[in-house]
């Protein structure tokens, strides 16, 4: 049986009662599953209220992606609590000044929008399915039609009037969602790695090129499995999305970095330390150098020689895997990264990563996982690929 | 017209009636206070008020209170008894890795321009006592030139401005009138966002409970006229105790007499354990 509690090996002065790193992986993979989230919901937003033709086959992909990492982002939470049969006071007893009592309203309320923009989004599918099928399917979708079976022409002016205010709510909802997330970590005095007026934006902007780079892989698989073209049109239009916004999140974690260093803070020396030492593989190499420098080396470079054919598709889809890992690293490195710095600034700690355990390394996987087989499930029921001519 | 007169006389009446029982209420309450007072000295020597139901004491009124605690780290001589007092008085579990009070131990060696820091919980020390639930300091450095050394024993600061109560999503971990910083276990959903927002390292996880724990200042037993476990084990008074709003308490005095400091002041949360004998390596 695995022990309740595993202790962090130190180096120099920790205060005793940090020897336990309370934050764990399952709280690394909760802000990566909502990053995820809010940047799929940008590829749709940007379809639907900017009207970015090029992504239109991937614009419902990424509103079910959105949905299904949704339904998972409240259970590494879940898992993490102490008392998780108390989790709801969160939403009935809420103290106002707690950035995390907010999860519950924005998480909810993002839910609901999300829920609504997709039934709207699949209505004439649902209908045609509800008239179409017997059986328990047929039941399924005629109890999904809400008894609305209209789908003149009028009727899909409204619908698409509705996605239109619905995802242009969904972005303050998705970024808010997101941002906040920064915002419980960046607004924490006691640990100078988090404590940053840029962490909010920082986290928000990793979070839709993580979006964007899953759906270019989603994107590029469903297309493999199913066999069909991929739409090279789409491709350079994600390729770009995940191009630019990279830029803007490299600008972004670079200067989070150089504030600490040039304020040079009390503790400074313990983070040099920290970053020059056991950060220097995860946080430089990994994290900027191989997942966000080189994607954006490479994606430069297809788009200054015009790549395009397989080489395009291998290029860029292998940049939105670097892409994904470099997130997750973020993730980790401020999650973890944080608290193996003490608060004494004269120690670092070191994370024992378990393997087991309801948050240990492989539940943690599972959780990533998992939104992509319910994304299999929903995506059988409400083909985001086969509806686009009721668009 | 006379009705209105015997209606208005009525409510004179009941308003009168009122004052008088909201000052019985305050004169019986200030009696109460006192006879706990006296009560709770003569029962100052007698074992673990933890065991006791009576939580919080009914009678206790916690606006007459400003709790506050002082460190004279001159005086600590690192014997832990501190230590052991707590993890007794507060079941606090028996590891090496969760303390409500803990002593650090700052060491110049000669030649060096920073302390080396350790306390009781470091391997070293524990493998000199041979046990996680003995406290002892190692004599580690008895073969080196010691410039200065000193301890300081730390614990909750019960800040004015605490940010674990201000990050607290469900308001489990409230701020008292009397000023001492509690949590509701019974609410307590074990999310840690708590702990991460001490810059002290005061606040814990207790894994079996499911809750986080901290210092209190032993609440249950000053609200009963009793002294904290930890002041009270102090065999040389580097702990000090009391109320500010009596002129005359040891920590009102302390205060006064002394040029006290706090504990990483540039947080903005206001600590309310006063130290004395630190210095800037102390943090």
């Amino acid at each position: 049986m695995e022990p309740l509690i595993h202790y962090a090996p130190y180096t120099g002065w920790v205060y005793p009662n940090e020897t336990v790193i309370e934050w764990s992986v399952a709280i690394v993979v909760y802000p990566y599953i909502t990053g995820l989230v809010a940047g799929a919901f940008t590829v749709s937003s940007l379809y639907q209220v900017f009207g970015f033709e090029r992504l239109k086959p991937v614009a419902h992909l990424a509103l079910l992606t959105s949905l299904c990492f949704m339904f998972f982002v409240p259970l590494p939470l879940l898992l993490h609590l102490g008392h998780p049969e108390r989790a709801l006071n969160n939403l009935l007893t809420p103290h106002w000044t707690s950035a995390m009592a907010m999860f519950g309203y924005f998480a909810s309320f993002y839910i609901v929008l999300l829920l609504l923009e997709t039934w709207f989004a699949f209505r004439p599918y649902i209908v045609e399915q509800a008239q179409k099928r017997n059986g328990l399917l047929g039941t399924f979708y005629r109890l999904l039609t809400l008894g609305s079976y209209d789908v003149s022409e009028q009727a899909l002016r409204v619908d698409r009037k509705w996605i239109f205010w619905l995802a242009i709510l969904g972005i303050p909802g998705a970024h808010g969602l997101h941002g906040y997330v920064g915002f419980v970590f960046g607004s924490l005095k006691a640990r100078e790695w988090w404590s940053s007026d840029l962490m909010p934006l920082v986290f928000l902007f990793s979070a839709i090129i993580s979006g964007v780079a899953l759906l270019i892989v989603l994107y590029v698989l469903s297309s493999k499995l199913r066999k069909t073209p991929i739409d090279l049109g789409c491709l350079k239009g994600l390729a770009y999305t995940v191009w630019a916004f990279i830029m803007v999140a490299l600008l972004l974690e670079g200067l989070e970095f150089a504030n600490i260093v040039y304020k040079g803070r009390e503790g400074v020396d313990m983070i040099m330390q920290y970053v020059s030492g056991p950060l220097l593989i995860p946080y430089f190499v990994l994290q900027f150098a191989i997942g966000a420098i080189l994607p954006l080396l490479w994606l430069s470079y297809m788009i200054w020689r015009g790549t395009t054919g397989k080489a395009l598709i291998a290029g860029v889809t292998l940049s939105a895997c670097l892409v994904l890992l470099s997130v997750f690293l973020m993730r980790w490195n401020v999650v973890i990264g944080g608290q193996e710095i003490s608060k004494t600034g004269k120690g670092l700690l070191e994370y024992p990563l378990q393997i087991l355990g309801k948050e240990g390394l492989l539940a943690s996987l599972a959780l990533v996982a998992a939104p992509l087989v319910v994304l299999l499930g929903i995506t059988r029921l409400f083909p985001p690929w086969e509806h686009q001519a009721a668009q | 017209m006379k009705k209105r007169e015997a209606i208005g006389a009525l409510r004179a009446r009941r308003l009168f009636l009122r004052r008088i029982g909201g000052a019985a209420a305050v004169a019986s309450a200030a009696a109460a206070a006192g006879t706990a007072g006296l009560v709770g000295k003569a029962a100052a020597k007698s074992g673990a008020a933890a065991a006791e139901k009576s939580f919080p004491t009914p009678d206790y009124d916690w606006t007459k209170r400003q709790w506050a605690f002082g460190v004279d780290a001159t005086k600590c001589i690192g014997c832990l008894r501190c230590v052991e007092a707590c993890k007794v008085e507060n079941e606090v579990p028996l590891t090496a890795h969760h303390f409500r009070t803990w002593v650090e131990r700052y060491v110049y060696l000669e030649g060096e321009n920073r302390p080396r820091v350790d306390s009781h919980a470091d391997p070293v020390n524990i493998a000199a006592s041979g046990s996680e639930r003995e406290y002892r300091f190692a004599n580690r450095y008895q073969d080196a030139k010691v410039e200065k050394a000193f301890f300081v024993p730390k614990l909750c600061n019960q800040c004015e401005h605490p940010p674990c109560v201000q990050v607290c999503p469900v308001g489990a971990t409230y701020k008292a009138k009397d000023g001492v910083v509690l949590i509701d276990h019974e609410y307590c959903i074990g999310c840690r966002y708590c702990v991460q927002a001490c810059p002290y390292g005061a606040r814990f996880f207790n894994e079996e409970k499911g809750v986080t724990e901290k210092c209190t200042w032993c609440y249950h037993r000053i609200t009963k006229g009793l002294q904290p476990a930890c002041v009270e084990a102090c065999p040389v008074g580097a702990r000090v105790f009391g109320d500010r709003n009596d002129k005359q308490s040891p920590i009102s005095l302390f205060i006064r007499n002394n040029r006290v400091q706090a504990l990483k002041p540039e947080t903005g949360n206001e600590p309310n354990v006063y130290y004395i004998g630190i210095d800037k390596a102390v943090s």
